[in-house]
Order: structure tokens, then sequence, then C-alpha cells
């Protein structure tokens, strides 16, 4: 299965906080049955960020979670061109990461989202997906660098 | 210059690899090279120790405490929040260029530094998982954890080693072997006047005589148990006050054991001596006495002020506490016999080797010497209720860790399968380290247990003439069927209500003995 899909895109996040646009993000990760009870998965990831903020330098915020809610790694992207606060330093994140990893996930599924938290540090993957015209690309950009490198 | 580095975060599954992915692009950028180990959850690939050693440097960017830390002992060190990685991979390696050079600057201050640092941060040194900047409540469980984590083998191998004395008793020496083993055999004496029936194993040892092995299998058990109490208690002391902390901990929970104070009085001393230990060790004092702090005046003092307010401030309260409760049990002798089980029953499970235990017990034991003169079927009674209520806290505690795992820490876990063999042997101290994990939810849970087997076991009217032994004794109970109905019952409600009531709070506090699968969210 996918780790992302275009049904998981979202390129104009238009939430009013953080917690808000987490829950449009997961009503996707639920929409396409990679999450059974929405608000038990938003709980654990409001769980995660209430530890700390998961808001980085340079505008990503990445919400996520290890939950028995969620039946298979996955990524939820969404794009908010006019900011959400996520509590990082630098000011709102307008690349937004959720992270969906099943509680008991196999070795392997769990090595693919290591794989994607790495590229996220890269520059040019982060540019690439800041200028993917639509959900399509951003599929594209994902699967090229992190499944099947 | 060569670096290893160490990433982790609480989830396991994002800022651990960026964190890495920042530092290695940082260090390549600078022209270093740097090998990372993710401790994140997509498996754990240890750094070699022949890369650790040509190391110059090593860098820990963590959200939560290293593994096996002792592996990077006496290197200089930089550690950070995981965060900084992310956000500042290039400060971070600029700051282990300038440790490298200080150490190499000024090697004998660093040789000094790297001698002075507390056992928790040093090599092959002792781990507390003990995150400072944790709440109150959650600081509380991760001392009481950190105890319990290196309790556990004492209570394991003393637990099972008694268990298979009783069992090697049972063969060798039949119906009667389980009591005789715990009763002729001593590794010293015998004393002066020489009562003959004492056999010393040390000096009379015979390989051909079973119940010598059983008794040398008892016997290392009881030794190994004896250490619960001081264990848990240093190592509670040690999560508080790092190395100062155990010699105050390990006294005052040896004292706490030997006025019979159960473990409950071993979680107090060692909650007393870390603080002691953290105080004096945070006294300013003038620089001729720092060099003898470590040495002599935080351990003397610390010591000194745990052991004797044992023994003045919780001593006597205690003589009067159990002397009370077992006036009041023999007072309660003519009353309803089943209130009577359902009463020694939580009373067995409160504090499993405190003083309130004891005194349940040693009620049952001495109207069992009473019952070997006259016709005392209550006697007998009382000890079949006494005996089924002290099976059910580690049975039903073994059930609920197999039932419901994500409960329970992975050391709990583990202690959960000993617990079974301990459980079902009598030895009410396989329950421990989870009640002193977690006492607010598993003794209560325990009593419940436990008063509902004592009421049964009554009820049903068995009668016990061992004091010892659980269902190595079997032969000597009778309508065993019965019996062991009332203990399953008791272990069910146990298992039940601990499920219920953890179900219901925080989780289990991690210690370092889970693996990678078991992270937290």
């Amino acid at each position: 299965m996918s780790l992302i899909t275009e049904n998981l895109v979202v390129l104009n996040l238009d939430s009013p906080d953080r917690h808000a646009a987490t829950r449009v993000l997961a009503q996707a990760l639920a929409d396409e049955g990679r999450v059974t009870d929405l608000d038990g998965f938003l709980a654990d990831v409001r769980k995660r960020e209430e530890q700390m903020p998961t808001g980085l330098p340079g505008g990503i915020g990445i919400p996520h979670a290890r939950s028995a809610h969620v039946t298979e790694p996955t990524l939820a992207f969404g794009r908010a061109p006019q900011g959400i606060d996520w509590g990082a330093e630098d000011g709102p994140a307008t690349l937004i990461f959720l992270i969906a990893a099943p509680e008991g996930g196999g070795d392997d599924h769990l090595k693919i989202l290591a794989a994607l938290a790495r590229r996220l540090m890269r520059t040019e993957f982060r540019e690439s997906l800041m200028n993917a015209p639509d959900a399509t690309t951003v599929v594209d950009v994902v699967t090229r660098e992190v499944v099947n490198p | 210059m060569k670096f290893v580095g160490v990433t982790s975060c609480p989830t396991g599954i994002a800022h651990t690899y960026m964190a890495a992915e920042g530092l290695e692009q940082a260090a390549r950028a600078a022209g270093h090279e740097i090998e990372v180990e993710t401790q994140g959850s997509a498996g754990l690939e240890p750094i070699s120790p022949e890369t650790i050693a040509a190391a110059d440097a090593v860098i820990f960017a963590v959200g939560v405490p290293v593994r096996d830390r002792g592996r990077f002992a006496g290197k200089p060190l930089v550690e950070a929040d995981v965060k900084k990685a992310i956000s500042d991979g290039p400060g971070l390696i600029a700051q282990a260029v300038a440790a490298v050079e200080e150490a190499q600057a000024n090697p004998e201050a660093f040789a000094e530094s790297q001698a002075a640092k507390p056992a928790g941060s040093r090599g092959g040194g002792l781990v507390s998982k003990v995150d400072s900047s944790a709440p109150v409540g959650t600081r509380i469980r991760q001392w009481l954890m950190t105890g319990v984590s290196y309790m556990i083998p004492f209570v394991a191998a003393g637990g099972i080693l008694i268990a298979l004395g009783f069992m090697v008793a049972q063969l060798a020496g039949g119906k009667e072997g389980a009591i005789v083993v715990t009763k002729l055999y001593a590794l010293t004496g015998p004393p002066d006047p020489n009562p003959t029936h004492i056999i010393n194993i040390v000096t009379d040892f015979n390989p051909a005589d079973g119940m010598h092995w059983a008794a040398l299998l008892f016997l290392v058990g009881a030794a190994s148990f004896s250490f619960l109490v001081p264990i848990l208690s240093g190592f509670i002391a040690f999560a508080i006050a790092d190395r100062p902390g155990l010699a105050p901990g390990i006294v005052g929970g040896f004292i706490a054991s030997t006025i019979g104070a159960g473990f409950l009085g071993g979680i107090a001393t060692g909650l007393i001596g870390g603080f002691v230990a953290l105080w004096i060790s945070r006294w300013k004092v003038p620089k001729g006495v720092r060099g003898v702090m470590p040495v002599v005046v935080i351990p003397l003092l610390s010591v000194l002020i745990t052991g004797a307010a044992l023994i003045l401030i919780l001593g006597r309260p205690l003589k009067a506490l159990t002397d009370g409760l077992a006036s009041w049990l023999h007072g309660l002798s003519g009353a309803n016999l089943i209130v009577l089980g359902i009463i020694l029953g939580l009373m067995m499970a409160f504090d499993m080797g405190g003083p309130v235990n004891k005194t349940a017990y040693t009620f049952a034991t001495t109207g069992l010497a009473a019952a070997a003169t006259a016709t005392g079927s209550t006697n007998l009674k009382v000890m079949a209720a006494v005996m089924a209520a002290g099976m059910t806290p580690p049975l039903g505690l073994a059930l609920a860790t197999t039932v419901r795992r994500r409960l329970f820490s992975e050391a709990e876990r583990e202690n959960g399968q000993a617990a079974w063999l301990l459980g079902a042997s009598f030895i009410t101290e396989g329950a421990i380290p989870f009640a002193a994990a977690d006492p607010l939810r598993v003794i209560p849970s325990c009593m419940l247990g436990s008063a509902f087997t004592g009421g049964l076991v009554m009820a049903f009217g068995n009668t016990l003439r061992a004091p010892h032994g659980g269902i190595w004794v079997t032969p000597l109970i009778s309508s065993p069927l019965l019996y062991l109905l009332a203990i399953a019952i008791g272990m069910v409600i146990t298992a039940a209500a601990v499920i219920a009531l953890k179900a219901a709070g925080p989780g289990p506090v991690k210690t370092e003995l889970d693996t990678a699968e078991a992270v937290t969210v």
C-alpha cells in the first residue's frame, strides 16, 4: 500500500490553528481508511503535541503519533500558504506533515517513515513540495524520494 | 574529525531521523565524519565499538535517555535536545569540535572532569530513567520504577529458587517436605546450646540427600530475597540523587527489612535517603572541604540521618501498629469466620511481606502451633485462608500482564512470567515489583482479590496443616479443588481490578529494559 495518495494531499490548508489543521488532515486519513477512530487518533497526536510542539525551523510542522487507531504507516500532507503557528520559534508553518504510524508496525514500515523524516531535512525535497502544482506531483515527489529512492 | 552521535525522541518516528540527518549534513558540510545511531522505532543498529573507540567526540541529540550510554564513556561529549540537531546541526558540530580541542589542550582537566561525573552518566554506569523536567507525579513513578527495575532480578532469582526448593523437597521429603525444608536447614550453626535437628548445609552437605539439595535451593533463594527491600530502596534513592543516594538508600532499606517495615518501609527509606543525599550534595562548602564531600561527608551524614530517622521515627509506631493489629486479630477469633477470612485477606495483600502482612501470617502460624496440640480446626482454616490470600496477588498480576500486555512495562511483563510460579508457591513477594511501581492502583486490586479468596476459603472450610508451600503442599489441604477455585476467583478479581484501574490512568513508566517497539507516543 502507498505511503501517500492524492486524497491525502491538501494544498490549501486554511485552518485557524494547528489543532484544526491536524483535524482536517486526520479526516483525510479516516476517509481513506488509514485511521479507524478519528477522535482516538487525534487524541494520540495531541498527546505527543503537548509534550512539545512539533513545529520546526523553516516553516515545517510534523504532528505525528504511533496509534492503535492507525492501520498502516501513512503521510497526510498539507500546504498552508498563509502559515499556521506550530510552536516553532522562527514563525508559522507552511508545510504540514501528519505522520501516522500503527502501534505495532513492522520494521519495514517504520523504515519508510524514517526515510521520510530524513528527507524532510533536505531543502530540495521541501522546495519541490512547496512548488508542486497539484496533488499528483506531491504524491510523485514523495514516492520517488521516500518509497523508491 | 570523527564523531559518533545518538538521536532519539519520545515517539521515535520523526525527530530521531531528522536529527540524524541534520547532524550528518552538518558534519559533511564541515568536512568531518560522523556515524549516528538512531534510537527510534525503526530497529536499532548500534554503532560498532570500534567506531566509537575511533571517534574524537560524542554528540547526543536526544529527547529520551540514551540507551547503553556507558558505551560512549570517556569521550568529549556534547549533549543537547533533539530539536537542536534539527534546527542547528552545524552549531552542534562546532560545539563538538570545540570540546575535542579543549580536551586536547588540557588533558588533565578533562580526565578530572570524567572522574568527577556521577555514576549515572559515566562508563558502564548504572542508569536511572528519570526525566528531571517531568511533572512531580511522573517523577515519583520514575523513581519507583528505577528501584523496581533493579529489584526484579532479585525477585525472579530468589522466588524461582525458593519455588524449586519446594518442588525438590516435595519429591525428596514427601508430604511434609515443603515444611521441613524451611525449618531444619541453615547456613550457619547449629548454635550453642546445640539443637541437633538443625543441619548446617555448609559443613554437612550430603549430595545423596535430596532434601539437602532442596535446602540449598531454598537458602540461596532466601538470601536473594533478603536483598529485595535494600535494593529497591537503594535504587529509588539513586534515581533521586544519583550515586550519593545509593549508600543511604541501601542501608535504610536493610534496616527497614530488619525491623519488618516491608517494601513500603523500603520506599520510604529510598525517598528519605535520596533527598537527604541530594540535599547534602548541594551544600555550598569551602573549597578545602569539597574534596572530602563525596567520600566522607555525604555518605556519613546521609546514612546516619536515613537510618536514624527510620529507627527513631518510624520504628516505634511500626511496633505499636503490629502489636495493635495482632491483639485486634486475636480479639476477632470468636467472630464470624468469613469476616475473619476477608480481613486476613486484606492484610495479606496490603504490604506483601511488610508489617501488616507479617501480623496476619504470624497470627496464622502461631495458631498452627497451637492446633498441633489441641483440636483447633479453626486455626487450620485460618492458615488455609492466609496462604490462599497470599497466593492471589502475584497470580492476579501475572494474569493481568498476560491478557493486557500494553498496560505494563517490559520489565513488569517479564516479572509477570515469574509471578505465576511465585504465586503458585505462596511467594507473595512476586507482586512487590508491581506494587512498588504503582502502589495506589496495584495494592487495592490485590487486596480486593485476596479478600474474596480469604472469605471463600473460610466459607468452603478448607484446612491446612503447613505454614508455607503453596500448591506444593496440596496434599496437606482439605478439599483441594475448592481451595484452588477460591484462589482462581481471587486471581481473576485482582487481574480485572488492576486492568480496570491501569486502563483508566497514565500508562507504564518505561525502563531501560523496554525495547524499541514499546516506545511511548
